[in-house]
């Protein structure tokens, strides 16, 4: 055994880790998010001073580290938990700092004794690294007290208690529907440590999103196709089944779909790489949205309705 | 009688901690990990039965050590061996067995006589507790 250390030099210690490494990364990737950068950076410096404190031997047990990811679809929660994975990796709270992702389909089975097996599987399968539990209040089902989400919520406690050193849960989904959840199964309240909120983007973070996604792909908007982008996102925010970020991804694939398809049509002759990675305003003018939505979501005219 | 079979069956047995090691290491080389157990282990006695489909797709040796600690709470006086199988075209095999829980008493082993055709005497082994 080696004696414990009597000074630490968390500064030294933070590089070390590679924490600030996940840290800068998160920064740099992430747009916008301002609290939930705030609350990462906040749990990073407690579990690394924990880890600190346990090198000297104050401290012993691990600490509670599942945690609750609230926020509307495509706020960033499943990128975040993919960087939780890699800074609980670098603290080493988590020994292999994979992610596993799964949702209720994964988790319970359709009849008698087919939840158990199902769910150790996938347990099995993250052990070591981080379980990510999407739209985890679908596990239990208020209005059938026969539903099987009940047992997988039973083995998640028990494995969530007793393997703490072996894996880190993360249950993630819409906010006040987790509240109900959480309302509901007090076991799970208690060991959850860490409840990190997420907020909307504003337009002007989508718009920012939008073009480092096209910027991923190499493709650029010109000046008006970013006009309309920027109007596209006002509009679409107002409508139904908005998803922050993944709203803007689908639209730039529809975007892309019809740039490729004005490209064959339209072209005579060779076309060089700016053309075949320019998007412009038709492109994201064509969209819907312009003209109100999907016509299944669009408010029924009074005439019709009498 | 102690078996010897496979790995590590000259060794005295390994504990949790170094079972876990060595399923690091067959996840390390992306062999697939698997549990069998058997009550008779006669050296010829190769197929034994499986405890639940091999896991292909683990990260950590925790996942079968928990299959293990239920394999053992469900057969304590079983054998109970852990394989690791290499799927890459050409092997195609068990790389790895080793013995990971044996019965409190082992059973002995006897060589017995048979009479054959045409007065032939065959040997075999017998296993008696």
């Amino acid at each position: 055994m080696s004696q414990a250390p009597q000074t630490v030099d968390l500064a030294a210690e933070y590089e070390a880790s590679g924490v600030a490494e996940v840290l800068r990364e998160l920064d740099e990737t992430l747009i916008g998010l301002g609290p939930v950068k705030q609350r990462i950076r906040e749990t990073a410096a407690l579990l690394l001073v924990d880890k600190a404190r346990r090198d000297m031997g104050l401290a012993t047990e691990t600490p509670t580290l599942h945690m609750s990811f609230t926020g509307n679809p495509g706020t960033g929660k499943t990128t975040v938990a993919l960087m939780m994975a890699g800074l609980l990796h670098r603290l080493g709270y988590v020994r292999k700092g994979h992610l596993v992702t799964v949702t209720r389909d994964d988790l319970v089975g359709q009849y008698i004794g087919h939840t158990a097996p199902k769910t150790k599987e996938v347990l099995k399968k993250a052990m070591g690294g981080v379980l990510f539990i999407d739209e985890a209040y679908y596990l239990y089902k208020p209005d059938n007290e026969r539903d099987y989400g009940q047992e997988a919520i039973e083995i998640l406690l028990q494995v969530m208690e007793n393997n703490r050193d072996d894996l880190v849960v993360i249950m993630a989904g819409y906010a006040d529907r987790m509240d109900q959840f959480f309302a509901a199964n007090p076991g799970f309240r208690s060991r959850i440590a860490h409840h990190i909120d997420f907020p909307d983007y504003s337009d002007d973070e989508l718009l920012r999103i939008a073009r480092s996604m096209l910027a991923g792909q190499n493709y650029s908007l010109d000046a008006q196709a970013e006009a309309a982008m920027a109007q596209y996102i006002a509009l679409r925010r107002d409508q139904p089944h908005f998803a922050n970020a993944r709203s803007i991804r689908n639209a730039l694939d529809r975007a892309r779909l019809r740039q490729a398809n004005r490209l064959f049509s339209e072209a005579r002759g060779p076309l060089d790489a700016a053309a075949l990675s320019l998007i412009t305003e038709p492109d994201i003018r064509a969209s819907r949205v312009f003209r109100g939505g999907l016509d299944v979501d669009r408010p029924v005219p009074a005439q019709a309705a009498e | 009688m102690r078996i010897t079979q496979g790995c590590f069956s000259f060794l005295p047995d390994l504990d949790d901690e170094q079972v876990s090691r060595q399923v690091e290491y067959i996840l390390g080389r992306d062999w697939a990990v698997s549990l069998e157990y058997s009550y008779d282990p006669h050296p010829r006695n190769t197929y034994w039965e499986m405890w639940g489909n091999p896991m292909f797709d683990l990260k950590d040796a925790k996942g079968v050590m928990m299959e293990l600690d239920e394999c053992r709470k469900a057969h304590p006086e079983a054998y109970i061996r852990i394989q690791a199988f290499d799927n890459t075209r050409g092997w195609e095999t068990v790389m790895m067995s080793f013995i990971v829980n044996r019965p409190s008493t082992e059973p002995k082993f006897e060589m017995t006589r048979m009479e054959h055709e045409s007065r032939s005497q065959k040997y075999g082994w017998k296993p008696v507790v």
